[in-house]
């Protein structure tokens, strides 16, 4: 398990959240009554099977999806009251697929901060490339990247925008094991570093051991657990 | 050959309609044989539109001898049924049809309006009600093409829009590249039509223009006009459909409505 030093203070607080869809006739749930608290510093695993809901948690903290019923509380803010383009720089999300841009891996960097006029230094740019471990890579097309390196770059985009939370969603699920520890390696290294809070979606339990304090387990759209990785994932 | 089998117009006619569908019948065929299937759509298309073109034709026969601004109306109808026309080809987008009738009345209709105002078309229903449809109808196409094209570049660049999305942009510019890749898309037949102008195809009312007694030449720059408004009325129509589908696709909170599989 990580070291990570975490406070007891809550960034992101969900209190009944949910969210269903209908589809046809009949009205589906993805997410039901979440209510659960992220604390400063820490990581937090999202664990259960597939359809259980991770990806669609991940998105309603984003809000990239209306929840139906209850809401989020970031630094005690009802989401809602926060403009959503706003609201997304601080909860910043990684993707399983990176969904680079077209254009070299500095243009990707710099889109976060364009889209609210900002023009991001060079060293700024480095600097970020250099700490998820691609120096020298700012002018290389996209189209020219290993895997690992296209998720290395949508994280580094991705912490561009300096969020306070990072959202990961399966990052390294279709990578190959090498791979996969860098960028967990990476994550170790970087949430510390940056004083970042992270929910992690992840099948993979091991993965979840290595790299986070807390866990939650879906099933369903329904939090079973959650707690520490002892009593999530060991009980 | 089947002017030697009927000498009866009415009958020649639907026996060269039978024919012309007939062909495109084949080709909906050959388009089965590799499993797309095109029967029903084009088969009820084809009947509709024969069924429409002898109702309006029956209809214009009594126009023309009624008061010019009969022809206003006339337009207007058409721009109403296209916009629900070219709707159909943005299964999923909400509010297609206002957007699509909208975008045609101020591409179509407003060119339509200034060319009238100008006196490059006449105010006579003769002129006014064929040339103005022909905008129309184009105008029609240009935004069945536009939205079909950006509905399909949502739907497969959803993953895109969304980190996008999720990165701080504004729907706005998420859409952007899609919206210009349709746009572009959109406007590929009115462009190649006025490149091919008089070398791949004479258009029909040049045709009649020449068969009604017109100079050559003023038939072949009237040809021209037309093509030129129709580009117009296209590319205005195409500018306003993209302005306002984009608004569309996104809740208020900025959030992507149109989703693969959805």
């Amino acid at each position: 398990m990580s070291t990570f030093t975490t406070s007891d203070a809550v960034i992101v607080r969900c209190e009944h959240l949910g969210r269903f869809v209908k589809v046809g006739d009949q009205e589906r749930v993805l997410i039901e009554d979440a209510t659960f608290e992220v604390r400063t510093g820490e990581v937090l695993a999202v664990v259960g099977p597939s359809g259980s809901g991770k990806s669609s948690l991940l998105r309603l903290l984003n809000r990239l999806d209306e929840p139906t019923s209850g809401t989020v509380f970031v630094e005690g803010i009802d989401y809602r009251q926060i403009a959503p383009r706003e609201l997304r720089r601080k909860l910043g999300m990684v993707t399983q697929r990176p969904y680079l841009f077209p254009g070299t891996v500095e243009q990707n960097v710099r889109f976060g901060p364009s889209q609210r006029g900002a023009n991001m230094p060079q060293e700024s740019v480095d600097q970020i490339l250099t700490e998820v471990g691609l120096k020298g890579y700012a002018s290389r097309d996209i189209a020219k990247l290993s895997g690992g390196e296209a998720q290395r770059v949508s994280l580094a985009r991705t912490l561009a925008n300096s969020p306070l939370v990072l959202l990961l969603d399966e990052p390294t699920s279709a990578l190959d094991e090498v791979s996969k520890l860098e960028i967990e390696l990476l994550i170790q290294r970087i949430v510390p570093e940056q004083n970042l809070t992270c929910v992690m979606v992840t099948h993979d339990k091991a993965q979840a051991a290595r790299l986070a304090q807390r866990a939650m387990l879906l099933e369903s759209g329904h939090i079973v657990r959650i707690g520490s990785i002892n009593e999530v994932l060991h009980a | 050959m089947l002017s030697l089998l009927f000498s009866n117009q009415l009958y020649l006619g639907l026996a060269q309609a039978g024919m012309a569908s007939l062909a495109a019948m084949v080709v909906v065929l050959l388009a089965r044989k590799r499993g797309i299937h095109l029967e029903s759509e084009t088969l009820i298309a084809m009947v509709r539109g024969i069924v429409q073109i002898v109702a309006v034709g029956s209809i214009l026969v009594l126009l023309l001898r009624g008061p010019r601004w009969t022809s206003g109306f006339c337009l207007a109808g058409m721009m109403v049924a296209a916009g629900a026309t070219s709707a159909r080809r943005a299964k999923g987008i909400p509010g297609a049809f206002k957007v699509s009738t909208w975008a045609i009345i101020c591409g179509a209709g407003s060119v339509i309006a200034l060319m009238t105002w100008l006196g490059v078309i006449s105010t006579a229903i003769t002129s006014l009600v064929p040339v103005g449809s022909m905008l129309i109808a184009n105008a029609m196409n240009t935004n069945g093409l536009v939205l079909n094209r950006f509905r399909s570049d949502v739907m497969a660049h959803a993953g895109e829009i969304e980190t996008a999305l999720a990165l701080g942009a504004d729907s706005n510019n998420s859409v952007a590249p899609y919206l210009q890749a349709s746009f572009e898309a959109s406007l590929i037949p009115a462009i190649d039509s006025l490149r091919s102008l008089g070398i791949v195809w004479i258009p029909g009312l040049m045709a009649g223009m020449l068969l009604s007694g017109a100079r050559p030449v003023y038939a072949a720059i009237y040809q021209f006009v037309v093509l030129a408004m129709i580009f117009a009325a296209s590319g205005l129509t195409s500018l306003v459909s993209t302005f306002l589908i984009r608004g569309q696709i996104f809740t208020s909170a900025e959030q992507l409505l149109l989703q693969p599989g959805g």
